[in-house]
């Protein structure tokens, strides 16, 4: 870790106008993964401003009958929060799924979305990278590329976004807030995150001189029927080859409204309305689901080590639509998968 | 936009002043001057003197660094001093009072829930976490929410047994 400034932010204003003022200047709350990156000298940002003190703490209903969730609660709260238990338990387990206690304790909301790949190539200073060093090449796409990604990649990066929060918040359908020199604006999740085309060291469109205030979840929370079901190369604390959050809204047995999203899969939380679309309406089965698996995947490419999550994809969202169905949603303590 | 910032080389900073952090360490107050990069880990070692707390993998990755900051646990490596000023920090130092260990330790030698004990300052905190969160009720739950603890003698099934002590269940 090289040497860096340290500054403390009074207030949002006051964030946005030091971060607008220093392009080399980044912002830490929890730091789990920035701090992580500058020891590795991935991230070397000439100065640090310290957000963690801002009133960004609060979970609140909102008027639409959906949750605000402020930029700095931790995970650890967030997943425990009651209302959160109630009526979105996918972005709690989620959020359960991701990490250690100790992280999910320290990470914040707003840095969880933000949060960088753990390609091995991208925090390998010694390798290119055209996330890290634009231009420089990727080797992921000829290398170990067991964890990477089989949907919406490019030439230029097949990494994937490593959090689970993020695909449940895409289930979900949550929005970003976030606040600017020009004032404050609301960014849907699905257009939060960024595939890699030609530019994959953006992972975001979040402009530099922004952040993240809070992240709003609409009323439906999919309480009933939904699990969040994430495989692994050891059954805790380890980064998802595959997960599936899974929700619907069921009338007996057909599908009225239908979620389905992946993680480590893509270079963002991986959504298809057109397979949610092909649920709505059907008799829930595993049929219909491994219907939905093939529309979500038709586009999926394997490269030499990770060809095999396609079918893990598939089968993982058959079982995860059938978990939801029931009504059995995936412990994130007995890892049995039923 | 999540940009990696780099700095031209030719473009050092100013090194930056020592900044005064107060912090209650253990029940004591202490006050210490640090450089903004110096982590929490290396304030208790290096400027504390306080080596029970461990440095493992220094990313957050095998929890031997685990303290409790006003009472939650959490990675001291990936934590800067800096931003935790006024904050309560509890240590492995800090847990048996008058003498008498802390139920959790007791409960780890009880079990014999270590081999060489690198890891164990950490295992010991982040259950003295766990039971003050009081999310574990089984050991399937205990097994995952220490996780973040990892043992490289693999004395895993004693210290759930030692946990399951602690919390009155064995």
């Amino acid at each position: 870790m090289i040497n860096f400034q340290y500054a403390r932010a009074n207030d949002v204003a006051d964030a946005v106008r030091m971060i607008a003022a220093d392009p080399t200047a980044k912002f830490i709350a929890g730091g789990t993964n920035l701090i992580d990156l500058m020891k590795e000298d991935v991230e070397q940002p000439s100065r640090l401003i310290d957000i963690s003190r801002l009133p960004l703490k609060t979970v609140a209903e909102t008027a639409a009958g959906g949750l605000r969730i402020g930029a700095l609660v931790p995970n650890s709260d967030l997943a425990y929060h009651p209302l959160v238990a109630q009526r979105y338990p996918l972005l709690g387990s989620a959020i359960l799924a991701g990490a250690s206690q100790q992280l999910r304790n320290m990470a914040s909301t707003g840095g969880n979305l933000l949060q960088r790949t753990r390609c091995a190539y991208f925090y390998d200073t010694a390798t290119p990278c055209n996330k890290r060093e634009p231009g420089s090449g990727c080797s992921a796409i000829n290398g170990l590329n067991r964890m990477h990604a089989i949907l919406g990649l490019s030439e230029s990066c097949i990494a994937t976004h490593p959090s689970d929060m993020c695909v449940a918040l895409a289930a979900l359908a949550a929005t970003v807030h976030v606040a600017g020199p020009s004032g404050e604006r609301a960014v849907a999740i699905a257009d939060f995150h960024r595939l890699p085309g030609t530019t994959p060291q953006r992972d975001t469109n979040l402009q530099p001189d922004e952040i993240v205030t809070a992240v709003e979840l609409p009323a439906q929370g999919f309480a009933k029927n939904y699990t969040y079901l994430k495989i692994r190369d050891r059954l805790s604390y380890a980064f998802a080859l595959v997960s599936v959050a899974a929700a619907l809204e069921l009338d007996g047995g057909t599908i009225k409204e239908a979620r389905l999203a992946l993680g480590g899969v893509a270079h963002k939380p991986w959504r298809n309305q057109s397979a949610e679309a092909a649920l709505r309406g059907q008799t829930a089965s595993p049929t219909t689901f491994a219907q939905a698996a093939d529309l979500i995947l038709r586009d999926a490419k394997g490269f030499a080590h990770n060809a095999f999550k396609i079918e893990l994809a598939r089968k993982a969202i058959v079982r995860a639509l059938t978990q939801a169905a029931r009504g059995t949603p995936q412990s994130q303590s007995n890892k049995k998968i039923r | 936009m999540a940009l990696a910032r780099k700095r031209a080389a030719e473009q050092p900073i100013q090194i930056p002043d020592k900044i005064a952090v107060s912090l209650i360490v253990n029940g004591v107050a202490r006050r210490l001057d640090v450089a903004p990069w110096t982590t929490l880990l290396d304030a208790l070692r290096d400027h504390l003197d306080l080596t029970g707390t461990k440095k493992g993998c220094d990313h957050g990755q095998c929890g031997a660094c685990t303290v409790l900051v006003d009472g939650r646990r959490i990675n001291s490596c990936l934590t800067l001093a800096v931003m935790k000023d006024g904050a309560e920090v509890a240590t492995i130092e800090g847990l048996a009072k008058d003498g008498v260990l802390h139920p959790v330790q007791q409960a780890f030698i009880d079990h014999d829930a270590f081999q060489c004990g690198y890891c164990t300052p950490g295992q010991i905190c982040s259950a003295v976490g766990l039971l003050a969160e009081g999310k574990a009720k089984t050991a399937d739950d205990i097994r995952e929410l220490m996780s973040g603890n990892i043992c490289r003698c693999g004395a895993y099934p004693n210290i759930v047994a030692a946990i399951l002590q602690a919390m009155g269940q064995s």
